[in-house]
């Protein structure tokens, strides 16, 4: 009874604070510039399907994908041992669905003891290719201090978490042959788990009773506790991806990726340049305009969801030419600014009563630099790599809108680009009168 | 045929004047008008046009640069401003279909035009190469490149900005040669340095060219030819291929040009 109140209130406890935590993130992402995304519906399902649930684009690297596949169904499917854990802890059954399910129960319980060994053969193998093997791309600069320790204890709670499960299950195997255990007996000797009914007696035969049901119950709690710690130490972490990942790649650009964005609000001071008797729509006073983005609230939500889902893998960066050859650019690191600055915005909000108040700083300048958004080729490496379709290259692009249109602070040879295609139609000096000089030449 | 054959390039404004309407217009780009190297692949796609028979005319001095510089390196303004210059010329002239000799001309004219008002079929020349090859209207048997080892640079803003990967390598598959496919390649290709903008400025500081990077990796596959779309890649690799001393053995051509060389045009 009183382990079925503490167990309520852990769970109602782990479940309300992580609403509060994902509710600040949604306003945070909100925050940013409408833009449509939710035409195509059918379309934007399947591309959810391939790349989200499918890890298409995982692929395109092997021996990550499929360690990481192993983590991802291991984490899928272990959800639904969650639901009887769930049930237990409330009313304080043991594997309450064993004796209904029967053979399917087993099977299942097993199912996931495989997957958790996979899981637990790739977790140690992501934690070698970061701290061991250093995969260029996993020990870049911009992940020195809190991004690489992120990395390792969200690597090293897996490992802990399946070392739990293989506790609970373990101990409770022995627990059964000896016909001890609280779950249902059917009178088989064994509750024929895959990897446990090995397991256990291996690490737990021989102890006594008082210590198997301790070791079962600690990997019980401690599983209960590991997944709602988990899941409130998302919102801090890069691994909300496991979440965001899903909605991020619904709200794909669907558009080819050479197509940039037409400001709208250029193409009506052209259109009246062009056309005396256009009139341009009514601009609300009060929202001052603004070219391109300096800060992250001048970005759309999509690009700030884009900042939350990034889980810092690097592919984009390892494929940037600009970052290939030397340069400051990385465009993974323009996530994760991206995302810190608009995290500094949410606290600031928060100690403000919900208002921003004015702190002197932006993501242009504070964060990112200009000449790491001069570096920039816009080849569209960076999105084609992203396994969850974030599009690095649109914020460049939205800050060098910045940087031209609001700060005239184009690299100086930009600027005579600029003046010879205003004056000859053309980014060199030639003359408009001698384009089809080639012809008798 | 020779290098002095009198190549024929009608004018919109010819056309216009005949009350008559071309099948494509040849948008030949501010690289293919001006810049010596990249003019001598403007006369190969009107050299390859010209055989074929395609009746196609060019704007000549009434063409303006896309924008898509301006566009790139952040001047939306300047962009939309050349933007609207161009779709009421091609609009005043009721073009229906384009052939571009740039991919950066193809992806602005293609995908940025429409919302402007400027509503075309945008192919890039590669694409136009393919149609002419598989309607028959050019034939190509053997040829200079037989047995040659070409590798294909994909444009950045022909392949992953628009998906186009096929024309190019269909194209040269006419020409009986070792076509062979560097690691990163298609989808996973590497960007030669010059776009966004990057053209027109010094590149930032770092350890090495991305020109460098990438005439590397070509010339790792010990090519007879480095075969670009692109007017800006032909440039970026052919200073590549002269950075590694290589300019005698490995030519820089574009696709256009290696079908012209082939048909002996």
């Amino acid at each position: 009874m009183a382990s079925s109140i503490i167990f309520i209130l852990l769970f109602l406890g782990g479940a309300v604070f992580f609403t509060i935590n994902a509710r600040k993130v949604r306003r945070n992402i909100l925050l940013g510039k409408e833009i449509n995304r939710t035409d195509k519906f059918s379309e934007r399902v399947k591309i959810m399907s391939l790349v989200a649930l499918g890890q298409k684009k995982m692929f395109e690297r092997p021996i990550p994908a499929i360690l990481h596949l192993f983590l991802y169904v291991a984490f899928v499917i272990t959800q639904i041992e969650l639901i009887e854990i769930i049930m237990d802890g409330s009313i304080g059954s043991h594997r309450m669905f064993r004796a209904s399910l029967g053979g399917f129960y087993t099977f299942m319980v097993s199912f996931i003891e495989i997957l958790s060994v996979l899981a637990f053969i790739g977790t140690i193998a992501f934690l070698a290719r970061r701290n061991l093997l250093k995969v260029p791309r996993l020990v870049k600069n911009e992940l020195n201090g809190w991004p690489k320790l992120d990395a390792n204890l969200i690597l090293i709670s897996e490992l802990t978490l399946i070392c739990f499960i293989f506790m609970m299950n373990g101990a409770d195997e022995v627990l059964y042959s000896q016909g001890l255990s609280h779950a249902a007996n059917l009178g088989d000797g064994s509750l024929g788990l895959s990897i446990s009914s090995h397991l256990g007696p291996m690490l737990f035969g021989g102890m006594s009773p008082e210590a198997l049901h301790m070791i079962e119950r600690i990997g019980w709690w401690g599983h209960l506790v590991m997944v709602l710690g988990f899941l409130n130490y998302l919102p801090y972490s890069k691994h909300f991806h496991i979440l965001l990942a899903f909605p991020n790649v619904f709200y794909s650009n669907l558009e080819p990726k050479g197509k940039f964005t037409n400001m709208e609000s250029v193409t009506n001071e052209v259109k009246a340049i062009f056309d005396p008797s256009f009139v341009p729509p009514i601009v609300d006073p009060n929202t001052p305009m603004r070219f391109g983005a300096k800060d992250v609230t001048d970005l759309s939500w999509k690009q700030l969801l884009d900042s939350y889902t990034c889980t810092e893998c690097g592919r984009c960066t390892s494929a940037c030419p600009a970052n290939i050859t030397g340069k400051l650019l990385s465009p993974r690191k323009i996530m994760m600014d991206t995302r810190d600055r608009l995290q500094e915005v949410g606290k600031n909000m928060d100690t403000n009563k919900g208002e921003f108040k004015e702190d002197g700083k932006s993501l242009l300048g504070d964060y990112i630099t200009p000449e790491e958004l001069w570096a920039c080729t816009s080849c569209n490496a960076c999105v084609q790599e992203c396994p969850v379709n974030i599009d690095p290259l649109s914020i460049i692009m939205d800050m060098r809108r910045f940087m031209v249109m609001e700060q005239s602070s184009a690299p100086t040879e930009l600027n005579g680009m600029f003046t010879n295609i205003e004056n000859n139609g053309a980014p060199w000096q030639f003359s408009q009168a001698d384009r089809l000089n080639w012809k008798n030449e | 045929m020779s290098e002095n054959q009198q190549l024929i390039v009608p004018t919109m404004a010819d056309y216009m004047a005949k009350g008559e309407s071309p099948e494509i217009l040849f948008w030949v780009g501010c690289a293919g008008s001006f810049d010596d190297r990249a003019k001598k692949i403007t006369k190969a796609i009107v050299k390859i046009l010209n055989h074929a028979n395609v009746k196609f005319a060019v704007l000549g001095t009434e063409e303006s640069c896309t924008g898509d510089p301006a566009k790139r390196a952040g001047n939306e303004f300047l962009f939309q401003m050349q933007a609207m210059t161009n779709i009421t010329v091609l609009n005043g002239y009721e073009v229906k279909r384009i052939v571009t000799g740039c991919p950066h001309c193809f992806n602005t004219l293609k995908n940025e035009y429409p919302a402007l008002g400027g509503n075309y079929e945008v192919v890039h020349h590669t694409q136009l190469l393919q149609e002419l090859l598989d309607s028959g209207r050019i034939k190509i048997e053997g040829g200079s490149f037989k047995g040659k080892k070409i590798t294909f640079h994909d444009p950045c803003y022909l392949g992953r900005a628009n998906d186009v990967y096929e024309a190019p390598r269909s194209v040269m598959i006419n020409l009986d040669a070792e076509l062979l496919e560097m690691k990163r390649s298609k989808a996973n290709g590497l960007c030669c340095g010059a776009g966004g903008a990057q053209m027109f400025k010094e590149a930032e500081k770092g350890n090495k060219e991305v020109n460098i990077e990438r005439s590397e990796e070509a010339l790792a596959l010990n090519p007879d030819v480095i075969a670009v779309g692109c007017p800006f890649c032909n440039t970026m690799m052919t200073d590549g291929v002269k950075h590694f001393n290589k300019e005698n053995t490995v030519k820089v051509l574009d696709v256009a040009e290696l079908i012209a060389q082939a048909k002996d045009l």
